[in-house]
């Protein structure tokens, strides 16, 4: 088990320019079932895919892979044809909000959106488009979201990804990167690592994660990465005292930021004494959770939280 | 994107939203000059000087040259003396206050220098209000909030009396609805004229900063004059940076001469770079990465220089120019370079460190963390290389290292 992807997934790329083409080939090397595309200045067209295949994905495959993506005009087609039940988003920000809506009125029930840089008001009326719809947004601004030698969809690196027990979810890609390597060292791996991305208004937020992570049978324990701005993490905090049923360690960022300052991402920033990393820090203490003192010790703060349960 | 309070409320104006009229000056003369239009347009006697700068509580703030005078002043001398008053009166403020260094609860101790003054009408008050629209971000909503506290800064209204706050949501969909504009004008008490100008100024506000992409609309203090307008006496407008594309009338009003030099550069090359006061430089790919590099070299003992997010796709010439940005603050004092390859490579980034330094020249100790993509290939291009570079094993290590050269 895993959440939101697994070997059944059928993935759409909305998007497919240099960013998204190149990223497609890494999904398809790491054995991602990579179904169609839409672009609809490039639709009717194919889009061929071929190189080595990377072995630390999908196992039992060929050395090689050859695959042909056909590109279609809008999602709707799209999924009719190709049966597809996720999709990602690599659109310019621009035009990222109208796909992830286009998306949604197709009800592919999960959304993925790596664009950075939409504009936040387009993000607040894309939510609102999205209330009813029963389909899941992932980002905007996030690497994506991995079930180790399953399903790859987005920009993370794939070998540094191990099959395990415990679930990442984060606000940062890189930080992802720093607890998932650290697990696969400590032999704990992923079930599956969700970057809930870095801007203010999002799709899935930190609670939304921990209930997934709750419910899957496979899933041991949670690694949460939070940073400042907003209150996200104070809300996850509440809901971990109140329904977690599983171990959960935490790092977050921004201790030695500044205030009223935006640390590179659109929602890293502490306005009007909100959103500090004490207050997250200190709410998430109060509800059980192993705190990590700097990202190098996640890893070993997962274990000490096992081994407390 | 901040702009000063003369040009947002200039584009206010524009909106329908009742200003006091004003004129912005750079000159002393400019500022004398403007004091007769204002006094025989508006019929007022008072005219105010403001100082625009991009920080608040200027009425506080004093300057530095001049302790006994006031970021801005309120010129009574007009009632009496009539207009030559009042502008010999300007004439001596704005002698004092344009060129002169103002330092408020904002700027820190350095202050901003006052360029430009807003030399404004009196306004007979009735009563001070406080109203703002923001993001709300746990409803992906922007809010209106509203207080009947004008003047006092909001957090402080919010931690001591928050049941004196006044928030309505406000859907994307339909905008503010004029039942909630109702509700919030019953709540900041408004009665007769000022009721009907209350619910039309929060509908049109509220309009304007959707239509606007703005982060903040705050006005503080919200006033109704002696006549029943509801009027912003001030306005502070800050801009989305991801909406900007589509506002190129609101990119023009940058003042650039307002933000720190090291982080324009930057900006050019495509870096996400903030000036600290620290004495250890950052390189780092990952915003939150970068972030918590700061927060780890805080953690050993050191401070940090700067936030620098090199991000994923760096090329050599953006790790050049990052050194180069990093090496001109006088105040560093070791350099920690802290990388998780992921997409990006580790040797490219250590050939990009290495190119640059040989480039840009380094006198000062740097530590060097490589981890993920390609990461042996990118610790024999540092090891290779001529260059007095230390290696870490993990962050913590190269945190711990590069506080120890530097102390």
């Amino acid at each position: 088990m895993s959440v939101l992807v697994n070997k059944d997934t059928k993935v759409l790329v909305q998007g497919m320019g240099k960013t998204g083409r190149f990223h497609t080939d890494k999904a398809i090397a790491y054995g991602t079932d990579m179904v169609g595309a839409v672009h609809p200045s490039r639709a009717g067209q194919v889009e061929q895919f071929t190189g080595e295949t990377d072995h630390s994905g999908v196992q039992d495959r060929p050395d090689t892979y050859d695959v042909t993506i056909p590109i279609f005009r809008t999602v709707r087609e799209a999924v009719e044809v190709t049966g597809a039940n996720a999709t990602v988003v690599y659109v310019p920000p621009p035009f990222a909000a109208d796909a992830i809506m286009e998306a949604a009125e197709a009800r592919v029930p999960l959304i993925i959106t790596i664009t950075e840089g939409i504009p936040v008001g387009d993000m607040v009326v894309t939510k609102r488009y999205l209330d009813g719809k029963h389909v899941r947004l992932v980002g905007p601004n996030c690497p994506g979201v991995i079930t180790p030698q399953e399903c790859k969809i987005g920009i993370m690196p794939g070998y540094i990804h191990t099959p395990g027990r415990i679930g990442v979810v984060s606000r940062s890609g890189t930080l992802t990167y720093e607890a998932v390597h650290q697990l696969t060292l400590n032999r704990l791996g992923q079930t599956t690592a969700i970057g809930i991305g870095g801007d203010p208004v999002n799709g899935t937020n930190f609670v939304d994660a921990l209930g997934m992570f709750n419910d899957d049978p496979e899933t041991e324990g949670v690694i949460m990465i939070g940073e400042i701005g907003g209150t996200a993490e104070e809300e996850a905090a509440a809901w971990i005292k109140a329904n977690m049923a599983k171990p959960v360690a935490s790092f977050i960022a921004g201790t030695s930021a500044p205030a009223g300052k935006r640390m590179g991402h659109a929602g890293a920033i502490i306005s009007g004494g909100k959103g500090t990393a004490e207050a997250k820090i200190e709410a998430l203490e109060g509800a059980g959770v192993v705190m990590a003192p700097t990202p190098t010790d996640m890893g070993s703060a997962m274990l000490e939280a096992l081994s407390a349960s | 994107m901040k702009i000063h309070e003369y040009q947002a409320k200039a584009l206010m104006r524009a909106r329908g939203i009742p200003v006091p009229e004003g004129i912005m000056a750079t000159t002393v003369d400019e500022a004398v000059g403007a004091v007769r239009m204002l006094i025989e347009s508006t019929g007022n006697p008072v005219v105010v000087v403001k100082s625009q700068i991009h920080a608040g509580g200027r009425g506080k703030g004093r300057f530095k040259e001049r302790p006994d005078v006031g970021g801005v002043s309120v010129v009574l001398d007009g009632i009496d003396g009539g207009v030559e008053a009042a502008e010999t009166k300007v004439r001596e403020l704005a002698s004092a206050m344009l060129g002169s260094t103002l330092v408020t609860i904002q700027t820190g101790e350095e202050g901003k220098v006052v360029k430009r003054l807003y030399i404004e009408q009196g306004i007979d008050i009735a009563t001070e209000l406080y109203m703002s629209v923001l993001l709300d971000r746990s409803a992906s909503r922007n809010i209106v909030m509203a207080s009947q506290e004008g003047g006092t800064e909001i957090e402080v209204v919010a931690s001591e009396t928050p049941d004196k706050i006044i928030k309505e949501e406000i859907d994307p969909a339909f905008g503010l609805a004029d039942f909630q504009a109702r509700r919030v004008a019953y709540g900041l008490g408004f009665e007769g004229d000022a009721f009907k100008n209350g619910v039309r100024f929060l509908k049109t506000l509220t309009a304007f900063a959707a239509d606007m992409d703005t982060d903040l609309v705050e006005i503080n203090p919200l006033v109704v004059t002696t006549d029943g307008i509801v009027m912003a006496l001030d306005g502070k407008v800050a801009f989305e940076a991801n909406a900007l594309y589509r506002h190129p009338e609101v990119l023009e009003l940058r003042d650039e001469s307002e933000e720190d030099p090291a982080e324009l550069e930057a900006k050019e090359f495509g870096l996400s770079f903030i000036s600290l006061d620290g004495s250890i430089g950052c390189m780092v790919n990952g915003a939150g990465l970068a972030m918590a590099t700061m927060d780890i070299i805080k953690y050993v003992g050191g401070e940090p220089a700067n936030f620098l997010d090199v991000g994923g796709g760096a090329e050599k010439d953006q790790i050049a120019a990052a050194f180069k940005i990093i090496t001109e603050d006088p105040n560093v004092k070791g350099i920690f370079v802290n990388i998780f390859g992921g997409i990006m490579q580790c040797d490219i980034i250590a050939g990009g460190v290495v190119a640059a330094v040989e480039e840009v020249g380094l006198e000062v100790p740097l530590v060097v963390r490589l981890e993920g993509t390609n990461v042996e290939l990118g610790k024999q291009i540092i090891d290779d290389s001529d260059l007095n570079v230390v290696s870490a094993t993990d962050m913590k290590d190269g945190a711990a290292k590069i506080v120890e050269l530097t102390t």
